[in-house]
């Protein structure tokens, strides 16, 4: 399934690791200061815009970069073209799930009551 | 084209066990590893935001679960493969740029890759701490 598309596998591992080398140390630092209260304190954390977008945009580019990952350890390791098929496809449409569940509950929590 | 070999005909790679160890072997290895280990942290901040989404009593029996010793463990392996795979990230781009390739450099690199990456959590805590 990867096959014949090494370089743009290539290069969207690469510009999703460097969006990755900026958002996941921001939202570790920021959750070690600042979600390590109560809900009332994670609430008002993610409420603020910029916390919302940039957890938004961690999800959403984690999703993407753990798919492309996870492609290649299926590519290497599962010989059997079904198998194979079947789990590239678990893996595309999980992650398209997990962002979709992600993005979802930021927004709720971030807008909603 | 060559006919394809039966498959007991095939050279086989080689077998782990015939390597002499090295701490690039084990950089590579823990990058895969750490890399399939963040697929949970990323089900468990999903999971995390939708007990959130929930209502302040499931917020809170997460909250319990991960205050456990138990729960304090998991945070750890992933606060340690959070900053294991972006070092070894890291170590990747520089490569890409066609650096740190010397077998010095690239056992120096690697060794610090999992000995900040081990000393992480350690420095996430104070920081939740002060």
């Amino acid at each position: 399934m990867s096959g014949r598309h090494g370089t743009s596998h290539f290069i969207a591992e690469r510009v999703s690791a460097i969006a990755l080398l900026l958002l996941l140390p921001w939202f570790v630092i920021s959750a070690a200061l600042s979600l390590d209260g109560g809900y009332d304190q994670a609430r008002a954390w993610i409420r603020n815009p910029i916390n919302a977008i940039g957890l938004g945009l961690l999800i959403a580019i984690t999703s993407y970069h753990t798919q492309l990952g996870l492609r290649v350890i299926i590519d290497d390791y599962i010989g059997r073209p079904l198998t194979r098929w079947l789990l590239l496809t678990a893996n595309t449409l999980g992650a398209a799930a997990l962002a979709g569940l992600g993005l979802w509950a930021v927004y709720t929590n971030s807008i909603g009551g | 084209m060559a006919s394809p070999l039966a498959p007991e005909d095939r050279p086989l790679s080689p077998h782990l066990q015939v390597w002499r160890w090295h701490v690039t072997m084990l950089a590579s290895i823990l990058n895969r590893a750490t890399g399939t280990a963040l697929v949970g942290g990323l089900i468990g901040l999903v999971l995390w935001l939708l007990a959130m989404a929930a209502g302040a009593p499931y917020y809170q029996s997460v909250k319990d679960v991960l205050s456990t010793p138990f729960g304090k463990v998991i945070l750890y392996g992933l606060v340690f493969s959070a900053a294991f795979h972006t070092l070894a990230g890291l170590r990747h781009l520089m490569w890409d740029a066609g650096r740190g390739f010397k077998p010095g450099t690239a056992e120096i690199t690697a060794w610090l890759a999992i000995i900040l990456a081990l000393l992480a959590p350690l420095g996430v805590w104070a920081l939740a701490g002060a």
